[in-house]
């Protein structure tokens, strides 16, 4: 008896000490990559290579308004399409009918295609079929695609989570399904909702395969318009690397990280500051 | 001839007859005949699982929302036959509130859930509104205990405070007819008392429906007592005469405590 407990005991500790072990290296990881970012990035970052015109010496500022548009063109489709899918597979449907497990399983294959696929879809569709040649709108229109499930997955976790006792206190007011949806349910959910919003962001902030084949990839010239070509931060950092420009990968790739952070902490941030006023199951269930 | 309710009720007579009720296959409610008669308290008492609730439920369909539930019978509510095809569900539970067992004030702020069904119903006028959620308030008597917050969140109220928000919410519809599902279980003794002072208070005005698991809370508020064992009203009358002589040996085994 005491010697299966010591054995058990010696069992845990060791485990402990490969989690502790491992926990370490993940981290060295991570710091790693950041501080190699930071040192070998920060001093290449200038007002002009921000801001500053594209002619003798390289610019991210396509990139900027590049990234920009791509976000605003995903998202404006992407969002209204997501939110409205999660709401049906929500709201309207039996969770456990087969129609249900089919959509499910879509959404979870559509979230499991490997970008580039998503790229070369979106190349033969927009580029080719539509003729639009490369343009941020296509582009933008392939990343909404990419994100949608991201969007749906997340948005429809976060009504399931508002407790059915306040969809009833709706119902029993009178209202009717619509405006028990918009008024108490999307509500609700909306501190979830918008944190996924903002983690899709960070998927098309970081997406540069997609983009290879559908915007273009031109980096010395601001697009004018939706149908322009263009580049983004993520596409820059692919070219600079590529063409012979080592620091200004690196000080694109450090701009591109501290993005990538500031869109993390905005998401936290809304989580945190919306669910104060807002999330029911802390408070009483 | 139309039985749309698109405006009010007649009155608040509730008559079932031979109603039934089913969850999937299994049978909830047998052949349930009960006359409620106006600006009356019906207590309906039994021991767990004995399809009260489910009966509470039907009266104002919230029953239509579970899957698998079907139903036949007769209920009448103000002379409209609840379950015809083109009666507008919305403007019967309007008529017919509710008010459940668990408080659940959504979370919003305390006036905003007073104001949920007025401006359901099309109230956009800001004094209207704002009458309608004083009154509303002051009826069930929790007013005073809010009005320097009206704008806070409902879930900064204690259990008892969101529970008579949750009755104010409900009358700030104008039912006619209050339906009541344990509203007390949840609740400290205090608040119990200040909830059953104010449904003795409401019963001048609305017809009141009340589950209770507490026996001694059916002989303090009802008028009426309804008993309800496995599905089947088994007795039905004045508390007075339920609590003193019943009929049934059933009724009068589960008052005395001997099963439930």
């Amino acid at each position: 008896m005491l010697s299966s407990q010591k054995r058990i005991k010696t069992h845990y500790s060791s485990l402990k000490v490969f989690s502790l072990i491992s926990v370490i290296i993940s981290l060295i990881a991570l710091v790693g990559i950041i501080a190699f970012v930071i040192i070998n990035g920060i001093n290449n970052v200038t007002y002009d290579f921000l801001f500053g015109k594209y002619d003798n010496t390289p610019s991210i500022y396509p990139a900027l308004i590049g990234t920009l548009n791509l976000i605003l063109i995903s998202l404006v489709v992407a969002a209204p399409i997501g939110i409205f899918s999660a709401v049906f597979l929500t709201e309207y449907t039996n969770l456990n009918s087969i129609f249900m497990k089919i959509i499910r399983v879509s959404i979870e294959t559509l979230a499991g295609i490997p970008s580039i696929v998503y790229g070369l879809f979106g190349y033969l569709i927009f580029v080719v079929s539509f003729n639009w040649g490369y343009s941020l709108l296509g582009g933008g229109l392939t990343l909404a695609i990419m994100i949608l499930p991201v969007i749906v997955r997340s948005t429809e976790e976060s009504l399931l989570s508002v407790p059915n006792e306040l969809r009833e206190g709706s119902y029993a007011l009178g209202a009717s399904k619509v405006r028990t949806i918009f008024k108490v349910v999307i509500p609700c959910a909306s501190s979830g909702i918008i944190t996924s919003l903002i983690l899709a962001i960070g998927r098309v902030l970081s997406e540069s395969a997609v983009l290879i084949l559908t915007i273009g990839m031109v980096v010395n010239k601001v697009p004018e318009t939706f149908l322009s070509a263009g580049t983004s931060l993520a596409l820059d950092i692919y070219y600079f690397g590529s063409y012979g420009y080592p620091n200004e990968a690196a000080a694109t790739a450090f701009v591109l990280l501290i993005l990538v952070l500031l869109i993390n902490l905005l998401a936290y941030a809304v989580g945190k500051f919306l669910k104060k006023g807002g999330n029911y199951s802390e408070n009483n269930y | 001839m139309k039985t749309i309710i698109n405006n009010l009720l007649e009155n608040s007579i509730i008559e079932v007859r031979n109603y039934n009720l089913y969850y999937g296959n299994s049978r909830a409610l047998k052949d349930v005949n009960i006359l409620i008669n106006e600006h009356e308290i019906t207590a309906l008492i039994g021991p767990s699982g004995c399809g009260k609730s489910s009966f509470l439920r039907c009266l104002n369909r919230m029953n239509d929302l579970i899957n698998g539930c079907k139903n036949n019978g007769k209920i009448i509510i103000g002379n409209v036959d609840i379950y015809e095809k083109n009666v507008d569900v919305n403007m019967l539970r309007k008529e017919v509130g509710i008010v459940f067992q668990k408080p659940n004030p959504f979370p919003i702020s305390i006036y905003e859930n007073v104001a949920f069904a007025p401006r359901t119903f099309g109230v956009k006028n800001k004094s209207e509104l704002n009458k309608i959620v004083i009154d509303s308030l002051k009826k069930a008597s929790i007013y005073d205990e809010v009005k320097d917050r009206l704008f806070s969140s409902a879930l900064s109220l204690s259990g008892g405070q969101q529970q008579r928000l949750c009755i104010a919410r409900a009358l700030a519809a104008n039912p006619k007819i209050l339906l009541m599902d344990e509203p007390t279980s949840a609740l400290d003794p205090i608040s119990t008392a200040k909830i059953e002072e104010l449904i003795l208070a409401l019963k001048k005005e609305i017809t009141i429906v009340i589950v209770t698991h507490n026996m001694q809370q059916a002989t303090r508020i009802a008028d009426k007592t309804a008993v309800f064992f496995l599905g089947e009203l088994i007795e039905f009358d004045t508390t007075e005469k339920i609590f003193t002589y019943p009929s049934n040996v059933k009724t009068e085994n589960y008052i005395t405590g001997k099963f439930g």
